[in-house]
């Protein structure tokens, strides 16, 4: 069996709120393959967000261990091995948009001209094009999230961590950004951990979805989805979409009749 | 472009028609010069005193200059201080803040006690008076900083000074040209007051000797000097921050 990219191994994690000492996350264990899409869901509270930030190195773990291609990595040096978008894009207001495309390859080393010039090789491709001396204030949502995600990309790290990337978007943008994605994902094969609390995305885009539980999160269920690749919106009504969304849906307790 | 002209030409369409006014005004009701001169007066005192008048605002522009950069190397470095080091900051912000309440001013006299009469004691109240305001907002600005952004750029590996850099001075800029704005003002003032409590030359000490001697348009031609250094050094501050943040003028309406 192949080394997993990534492997979480009995993770717990706490954090301090009010001067108490909560349990985000308890025993988690969980892998991801080279070339694996998979999603994260959970009710709100369920530390989601708190996995990606121990992943990517901001916030270390109490217990377990994170390895990385197989190598395990403390908390302190884990930064930079990952590329993470969070919840808002978090352009900067005073980059163009091809500069805030850059930004992870500055970081990473890159000269300014460099990091542009690999940058604009892609711009027409994230459906960016014309658009480079553009500040982020003059920019759409569904743009700037573009521009998030080219920036991410472009960090060309093996897994990337997308944290609800499409939840600050209308329903329109959203659809049309998923579609996207799955396009650009089926391309690219970077691995990808993605949160979310939309079970229908998480069906549409992974090869597997992971099911947290209420705080204190822990792995409940792991769906494997069986559809086809290249991903259309048309599988959204096909059956075998309705039968991991019922089971998925079940997992997370909120199947009719579940409700008290 | 027509509301832009609007607005440039509004403003002195209204100060030439106050100017008109008091030229009458003056002239109808025939005041004494010394009492209140007419601007063509005034005009006079600029052609006939102008070395006198340009000597004396070199040394005040100079004293201005001067402070404002002493204030403004000053600001920027504790305000740095306050920001990076929480002890620093806990010790040092309180004050700051409580101290803006005082009158800088009113410690031009002691200056004149210790340092006497020449360039350094005007410095001195000019930094002083500007520097609260630069320190104070670099201080905000740097706290304004995303930190969500500078998570973000942690998640990248980026050191603290890479973060510094790339996230929190850009932040500040807009904060700090702000400080920049009103300590520029507020330095005109501190170099005149210096002036005004002791001192050999400058405007300040020539508006004073002139109105010992009832030469009143001379002070008046002191005043529309020191009024013009105020406005253009202000809109100075605020042409380098549209050179410097090209990106501000999709973000904010900006101010003139």
């Amino acid at each position: 069996m192949p080394t997993p990219l990534l492997q979480v191994s009995n993770l717990t994690a706490t954090y301090m709120e009010d001067g108490q000492h909560l349990t985000a996350l308890e025993d988690v264990n969980l892998h991801v393959d080279l070339h694996e899409f998979v999603c994260l869901i959970g009710p709100s509270g369920s530390g989601k967000s708190t996995l990606l930030d121990i992943i990517s190195g901001l916030f270390a773990e109490v217990a377990g261990s994170v390895e990385i291609d197989g190598r395990e990595i403390p908390p302190a040096e884990r930064a930079g091995s990952t590329s993470y978008m969070r919840q808002r894009d978090l352009l900067m207001p005073w980059r163009t948009a091809l500069e805030n495309a850059a930004l992870a390859l500055e970081v990473h080393g890159h000269t300014k001209t460099d990091a542009r010039a690999r940058a604009q090789e892609r711009f027409a491709e994230f459906g960016l094009a014309g658009f480079e001396d553009r500040y982020p204030a003059q920019l759409s949502g569904g743009m700037r999230q573009r521009v998030a995600f080219l920036r991410t990309v472009l960090a060309e790290r093996d897994l990337l961590l997308l944290d609800e990337p499409f939840g600050a978007l209308d329903a329109l943008n959203r659809s049309n950004l998923q579609q996207w994605l799955v396009q650009m994902w089926e391309r690219e094969q970077q691995s990808v951990v993605m949160v979310t609390h939309d079970v229908d995305e998480a069906v549409f885009l992974a090869d597997r979805v992971i099911v947290l539980s209420a705080r204190p999160g822990t792995v409940i269920h792991e769906e494997r989805i069986n559809l086809p690749r290249p991903r259309t919106r048309a599988m959204l009504t096909s059956n075998t979409f309705l039968a991991h969304r019922a089971v998925l849906l079940d997992a997370l307790g909120l199947l009719d009749g579940d409700v008290a | 472009m027509s509301d832009r002209l609007a607005r440039i030409v509004g403003p002195i369409v209204v100060l030439l028609l106050l100017i008109l006014g008091w030229e009458v005004a003056v002239r109808v009701t025939d005041t004494q010069t010394w009492m209140l001169p007419a601007p063509s007066d005034v005009l006079g005192s600029f052609r006939d005193d102008w070395r006198l008048l340009l000597e004396h605002t070199r040394v005040t522009l100079s004293e201005v200059l001067i402070g404002f950069g002493i204030a403004l190397a000053a600001g920027l470095i504790t305000g740095i201080a306050i920001d990076s080091n929480r002890v620093i900051e806990r010790a040092l912000y309180p004050l700051l803040i409580a101290s803006q309440t005082i009158p800088m001013v009113v410690l031009a006299p002691l200056f004149l006690i210790w340092f006497g009469y020449g360039l350094l004691p005007k410095v001195l109240v000019t930094a002083l008076v500007a520097y609260f305001p630069l320190a104070v907002n670099t201080v905000d600005g740097l706290k304004s900083t995303d930190r969500e952004l500078m998570k973000l750029l942690r998640s990248m590996g980026a050191s603290n000074w890479r973060i510094f850099r790339l996230a929190k001075v850009p932040s500040a800029l807009p904060m700090i040209f702000g400080g920049a704005r009103i300590s520029v003002a507020f330095s005109v003032i501190g170099a005149v007051f210096g002036e005004f409590v002791g001192a050999k030359k400058g405007l300040g000490y020539l508006m004073d000797r002139s109105a010992a001697m009832f030469e009143t348009p001379r002070v008046f031609a002191c005043i529309v000097i020191l009024a013009v250094m105020g406005v253009v050094l202000f809109a100075l501050v605020g042409v380098i921050e549209r050179i410097t943040l090209p990106w501000r003028r999709y973000t904010s309406a900006s101010i003139l």
